[in-house]
């Protein structure tokens, strides 16, 4: 038995089929990840997230200690609610973890890490905040769901107080806002539009409930992995961990190099990485041959070496398995898999894989 | 879960077979199993005419979520397999013992049914892991 979120009980009421994950006992699915896939493509799925960890910073140096503690830069923030999503490194340049940073002033942020590193990052975090004498809350009180899909912010919307209704429907992409003891972000993990609601554990089950009367199809985890590669979204503990850089990890764009006085943790390290000619190459791979990708397999280069899928899966929006990989260095656009024993036939492909609910790659 | 058919023998590894008038046997996997595998994507059959041993890998069952095997549970030739899978492995899910059927098999001896489970000794099985 694990930790449990406000929503257990509407997932058991839901029928979910309710697994481990991190210590949580969350939905895996609630009949069909399938379906439950197709519904956040075509119309709007609600995801408990409540397992995530929420962390809010405050503090006179709030922004210098982010400035420090991440690889890109909150210094980019200006906008009241504006989102960065970065990597936090050790000291060799390896992902501790990936997580979003909200701007609510430069002396209160709000972060959210993830789950199954709780614990480590929480360390991490308030031993690096010593300096900066910055004040860290971890906020396990709240409640938080992604609502996701074309139809999700119309169907949602009721559900916020009218007070906020038409700010929170004005919010542009990677941004979020207060709404008196809710917290509304135009953020997710699958490539649709949507919003990440947070609120007191109090709100839980009336909003589940409104959200499931007004059509909102429940989601577990199963949809939320493949919905996140479809959209080419990496996962911390498979695309990316402590021993790998962002370079390695398709990652780069997060990594703010300038200013090039600013000394983020780990940026000696990546630096040392940054300029080197045999990088291994980050990339989206489409099975050609039947057959279904899947984390650790390996990935053959003819005449140039070998990588390996770090995610692989079946794309329920494309018919076809997916996969992203850690290949070598050069200039090549088909690979082989070893699966299961047989080398079957891949090829790169741009990512993402599914963005809006349109296949982006050709098939 | 749905009430098992009276006419199939079951293994320990939620798998289901079916003595034919002509002495095969067809096999499958459980309503148990494929509710457990989740939505089914893809599935890997054997050649017909291909021997198989007893516990020997049969065919793979691929779901959203993982790769299982499927180990036959007697020794034989491989009769024919069920091709409408390739197309539509979630056949599986929707009939597990009809429809989704996976592979027919000659005996390459008799079927040594005390290693194998009547429905009503399976149905105990499920009972109890759902305890």
């Amino acid at each position: 038995m694990g930790a449990k979120t406000p929503y257990y009980d509407k997932h058991v009421e839901a029928g979910a089929r309710i697994v481990d994950f991190g210590g949580w006992d969350m939905p895996l699915h609630y009949g069909s990840q399938k379906e439950e896939h197709h519904a956040v493509r075509q119309g709007a799925g609600v995801f408990d997230v409540s397992h995530m960890t929420i962390v809010d910073l405050g503090g006179e140096r709030a922004r210098d200690f982010l400035r420090h503690l991440v690889a890109n830069d909150v210094g980019k923030l200006k906008d009241y609610g504006k989102a960065l999503y970065t990597c936090m490194l050790n000291d060799a340049g390896g992902v501790i973890d990936d997580l979003i940073i909200y701007y609510l002033s430069d002396t209160r942020y709000r972060m959210v890490v993830n789950a199954a590193t709780r614990e480590k990052d929480l360390a991490w975090i308030r031993e690096q905040a010593k300096a900066f004498d910055v004040e860290v809350v971890e906020r396990s009180e709240l409640a938080m769901i992604a609502v996701q899909g074309p139809r999700a912010r119309a169907l949602a919307a009721p559900c916020i107080d009218a007070e906020y209704r038409e700010a929170a429907l004005g919010l542009k992409p990677f941004y979020g806002m207060e709404a008196g003891e809710w917290f509304v972000a135009r953020t997710g993990y699958t490539g649709e539009d949507g919003w990440e609601i947070v609120m007191p554990a109090a709100d839980a089950h009336a909003v589940w409930d409104r959200l499931l009367a007004a059509g909102v199809a429940p989601c577990g985890l199963g949809a939320r992995d493949t919905l996140r590669l479809e959209a080419a979204m990496n996962l911390y503990g498979s695309d990316m961990d402590e021993t790998i850089s962002p370079l390695d990890a398709g990652l780069a764009w997060t990594v703010a190099w300038e200013p090039a006085e600013r000394a983020f943790v780990g940026r000696s390290a990546i630096e040392a990485l940054r300029n080197s000619p045999d990088r291994q190459r980050f990339v989206g791979l489409l099975l050609e041959d039947k057959g279904v990708l899947r984390n650790h397999q390996r990935v053959v280069v003819d005449g140039v070496g070998e990588g390996e899928i770090t995610s692989g899966g079946f794309s329920p929006t494309i018919g076809r398995s997916i996969a992203l990989a850690r290949v070598p260095a050069g200039d090549y656009d088909r690979v082989q898999v070893d699966v299961r024993g047989k080398l079957l036939n891949a090829r790169i492909v741009k990512t993402p894989f599914v963005r809006n609910g349109q296949v982006r790659i050709d098939v | 879960m749905s009430e098992l058919p009276g006419d199939l023998l079951f293994t320990n590894d939620h798998e289901w077979l079916r003595r034919e008038a002509d002495g095969s046997v067809t096999i499958g996997i459980t309503d148990h199993a494929a509710t457990a595998l989740g939505d089914l994507v893809y599935v890997e059959l054997p050649e017909v005419d291909q021997d198989v041993d007893a516990g020997g890998e049969m065919a793979v069952v691929e779901s959203v979520k993982a790769a299982s095997d499927v180990y036959a549970p007697v020794a034989g030739r491989v009769a024919a397999v069920n091709e409408d899978l390739s197309d539509d492995p979630e056949k599986i899910n929707a009939d597990p013992y009809g429809d989704g059927w996976i592979v027919r098999m000659a005996l390459a001896d008799g079927l040594d049914e005390s290693e194998l489970m009547t429905p009503d000794a399976y149905q105990q099985v499920l009972d109890e892991l759902d305890d």
